[in-house]
């Protein structure tokens, strides 16, 4: 039933895709540049421009150009860069190791932190810890990723000498040289997921708190700790996973400023290269590729649902 | 029974001696006083009282379960067989609880964690308390799913929460609560949200277990009629003071506190009185009523509930016509069609001559004004954040009504409903459950209409209340010509108000005719189950004397 339910999800996924590629094929087309100027450079003859409109097949109508390019994606051709030439799934695969890198380490270092900092706060509603840990979410919530970014590099990098101020190692020239150019950037933009999540471990499990099912639990002379990790944490389970799914949102625009604040060679550099270039199969192939992981990430949040509640069927 | 087993019955259990509980901080209110009750060995102690008589908060403090940021207890001890459980460690306490003292709850639907099997809830209490390795405790906890007569203990144990019934999960939370074969029970409302029939097999049950096991049973509950199937003692509660105490046949036959005496004689008899029929102009006729709902599934069977089938009725103006059944029987589904929330399957519904289902314009807009409706919650048929006046004029405003015409007749319905024209200035929250069921009944009868539908009406009230409020309704059938639709499940109201009885069993009648013909003479074999299931049935209360 569940794997039926998986293949409906993502059936019911394509339209949407198709819809985010109009919508980004068409914003992009609104935009007042021809592309043709940007390859052939400005110094290039009337001649020229028609030359490469033509081959791009520019000079076609907006909608047979529409029809060509989703053709394309259809067979995985996301066709190639305006400025480099290289295929646009080439320039993907290079840069998709640090993104990978950073959002995962955030993704762990947000969970580890968020899930008890909730439970911590939940216990004594209103009193001093809670109020403290709130007001610090509050914080963590205002702040933008680029103002916690560069306060960490000041304090780590400058002040302490702690870490390396930027930069990027992959994996294979040391764990250590890896990790520690992604202890700021996981920090920094860690902050607001960490603070959303919190707050709504915090909000759910004094909820749970409240229900029947743990006075019985109480009534059976179970202890406070075996109430909250058996009970209360399962049961207030499907609004944190709610949460965390809608935060890989703010993960993933969180990303493209932090590549950027940390310079680090990832995706979010490369939208940040490819807009600033108008290199529009790029743009169009990174911000589908985005789409797509987010779809991904809300069928994964349905599907654990139905693992932490077991009134949930599809 | 031999001495040795009488000595031990006599033994006593549990001992409440002068508890005081107010709310916490300087100068909190007290809400138990000086309250004394003892429960001895093999003994069902019930402890009886109105909302906010300090009831479930006595249960509650012997279990150790107040809120401390709330509540605290002031004076007093409980002594469970001499242990006070006031001064224990917060430790011992838990060692206590299950072993040595259980708990059972008024709702069965959430006193389960939804996200665990029944097995493993009832095993933790095992995990707690003993040693047992996985397998001893499976089968101890397969026995005692046995021995509270569950069908297929296997599967059960196997099951979630949510797949049970009401009945079979209360029986869930007994065998949870007995599997350590404590000596004292709390039952706190064990059987207020259940259907009579279950509540009658459930009191069977706690019956049989606490005498196979002599357990001594405090028992929690509002309903007199329950009193009289279970209790061996009583304990009168009333605003946080025990009021009086005594055997059951004591409280029941010759109460000498005056508020005992009111509380007892206000339960009203299973036995109607005899009544003249209503006859005259039909106000309400239903011929053939059907409601089937059709959930249509891709690629797999679609589910069919008929939840009304074919269903007659007529309603004279100035009667009141009762649908009692359990719940899931159609009456609430019935109703629902009368009033135009649900739009039937089939039948017809004509409203003093005019067809109602299809009705387009005028008499379909018509038909919010001429049957009105009373909920049954009163805590939540009223918007908080809007004054009781603007509430009731709110529907003649609807049909073009002046506002100040409006407002005086609001004015003049206050004094009817037997409510201070100064109410309509006041907001929901200042009023008591019965105060806010009689602003309800006045913001149904400012339409005038011809019908009135009262779901339940008077079921979330306690006795005393519910007898003023079904008083209120009565004289208002008098003063207004209105005809009642009066749904209930409560056998007891139905005999004190109604004229004429329909039985709705499964979405169908089965039987009609006077109050009393149905509810002393019914031919059906489901009306019969029905008035037999309902708790102390052989008692007239208002009279203080059995049957």
């Amino acid at each position: 039933m569940l794997l039926f339910y998986v293949l409906r999800r993502i059936l019911a996924a394509l339209p949407v895709m198709v819809l985010v590629a109009i919508i980004v094929f068409a914003a992009l087309r609104l935009t007042p540049n021809d592309p043709a100027t940007i390859m052939a450079g400005e110094d290039a003859t009337e001649a020229q421009l028609e030359a490469i409109r033509v081959s791009m097949g520019l000079d076609q109508s907006i909608l047979v150009q529409l029809g060509t390019w989703l053709q394309r994606l259809a067979t995985g051709d996301l066709g190639v860069s305006l400025i480099s030439g290289a295929p646009v799934l080439d320039l993907i695969g290079d840069r998709i190791g640090p993104t990978i890198a950073l959002s995962t380490s955030s993704f762990l270092f947000t969970m580890m932190v968020a899930i008890p900092l909730g439970v911590l706060a939940s216990r004594k509603p209103g009193h001093l810890v809670d109020r403290a840990l709130m007001g610090l979410s509050t914080l963590g919530l205002s702040l933008p990723v680029f103002v916690i970014g560069y306060v960490l590099m000041y304090a780590f990098a400058i002040s302490f000498r702690w870490l390396p101020v930027q930069g990027y190692e992959p994996l294979s020239s040391g764990f250590w040289a890896h990790a520690q150019r992604l202890i700021m950037p996981s920090l920094a933009l860690s902050g607001a997921y960490i603070a959303l999540v919190a707050r709504m471990t915090r909000s759910s499990i004094i909820e749970v708190k409240g229900e029947d099912y743990i006075r019985t639990a109480r009534a059976k002379g179970a202890t406070e700790t075996a109430i909250l990790i058996r009970h209360a944490l399962r049961n207030a389970a499907i609004p944190i996973v709610t949460v965390v799914g809608a935060g890989v949102a703010s993960l993933i625009t969180g990303v493209v400023v932090t590549e950027s604040v940390f310079n680090l060679p990832g995706l979010g550099r490369l939208v940040v290269e490819a807009v600033l270039a108008r290199d529009y199969p790029v743009i169009q192939a990174l911000i589908l590729l985005f789409s797509f992981i987010y779809i991904l990430v809300n069928l994964i949040v349905d599907i654990l649902y139905t693992v932490f509640d077991p009134r949930i069927r599809y | 029974m031999t001495d040795a087993q009488k000595a031990m019955s006599d033994k006593t259990v549990l001992q409440i001696k002068g508890l005081c509980v107010a709310l916490a901080g300087r100068g909190g209110k007290q809400l138990l006083r000086d309250v004394d009750i003892e429960v001895k060995a093999g003994e069902i102690t019930c402890v009886v009282g109105e909302s906010g008589s300090g009831k479930s908060l006595t249960a509650y403090s012997v279990m150790g379960l107040l809120d401390p940021e709330s509540l605290r207890c002031t004076a007093g001890e409980i002594l469970l067989e001499d242990e006070n459980v006031l001064t224990v460690t917060p430790r011992r306490l838990r060692e206590l609880r299950a072993t040595r003292m259980s708990l059972i709850f008024q709702e069965p639907m959430t006193a389960l964690n939804p996200v665990e099997r029944i097995g493993a809830q009832i095993e933790e209490v095992l995990e707690i308390h003993c040693s047992d390795d996985a397998r001893t405790r499976r089968r101890r906890v397969l026995e005692m799913l046995e021995a509270v007569h569950l069908p297929d203990p296997q599967r059960i144990f196997d099951s979630y929460p949510h797949q049970l019934s009401g009945g079979q999960r209360q029986r869930v939370v007994i065998c949870m609560a007995l599997i350590l074969n404590p000596k004292l029970l709390i039952a706190d409302e064990p059987t207020t949200a259940l259907d009579v029939s279950t509540q009658k097999q459930i009191l069977a049950l706690i019956r049989e277990l606490q005498q196979k096991f002599n357990t001594a049973v405090l028992f929690i509950t509002h309903d007199f009629g329950v009193v009289v199937d279970v209790a061996d003692k009583v304990v009168v509660m009333n605003q946080g003071e025990v009021v009086e105490t005594g055997s059951r046949d004591e409280i029941l036959r010759s109460p000498r506190n005056d508020y005992t005496r009111m509380l007892v004689s206000s339960v009203p008899s299973l036995v109607p009185q005899s009544r003249e029929a209503v006859t005259g102009d039909v106000v309400l006729s239903i011929k053939g009523l059907s409601k089937i709902f059709v959930r249509r599934r891709i690629l797999r069977p679609s589910t069919v509930v008929e939840a009304a089938v074919d269903c007659d009725l007529t309603l004279h103006r100035r009667e009141i016509l009762g649908i009692v059944g359990q719940s899931g029987s159609g009456k609430s589904t019935l109703a629902r069609c009368v009033i135009g929330l649900e739009t039937p399957s089939a039948g017809r519904i004509v409203l003093a001559g005019e067809e109602l289902v299809n009705a387009r314009g005028n008499a379909f807009r018509e038909r919010f004004r001429r049957i009105q409706m009373v909920f049954q919650d009163p805590y939540r048929s009223l918007n908080p954040r809007v004054r009781v006046g603007e509430s009731i004029i709110e529907g003649p405003t609807n049909f073009g009504v002046p506002r100040a015409f409006a407002m005086e007749r609001a004015k003049s319905l206050m004094e009817l409903v037997g409510l201070p024209v100064s109410a309509l200035d006041r907001f929901p929250h200042q009023f008591s459950g019965g105060q806010r069921q009689r602003i309800s009944i006045a913001r149904a009868l400012i339409m005038e209409p011809e019908v009135l539908v009262a779901d339940e009406a008077v079921s979330a009230l306690d006795v005393s209340v519910q007898a003023r409020i079904l008083k209120l309704l009565e004289s208002i059938r008098e003063k207004t010509d209105v005809g009642l639709l009066f749904i209930t499940h409560d056998l007891r109201v139905a005999a004190e108000i109604c004229d004429r009885v329909i039985v709705m069993n499964k979405g169908r009648i089965v039987e009609h005719g006077s109050a009393e013909a149905v509810l002393v003479h019914p031919r059906d074999a489901y009306t019969r189950a029905l008035i037999d299931a309902a708790p102390g049935r052989h008692w007239d209360f208002r009279n203080f004397r059995p049957l």
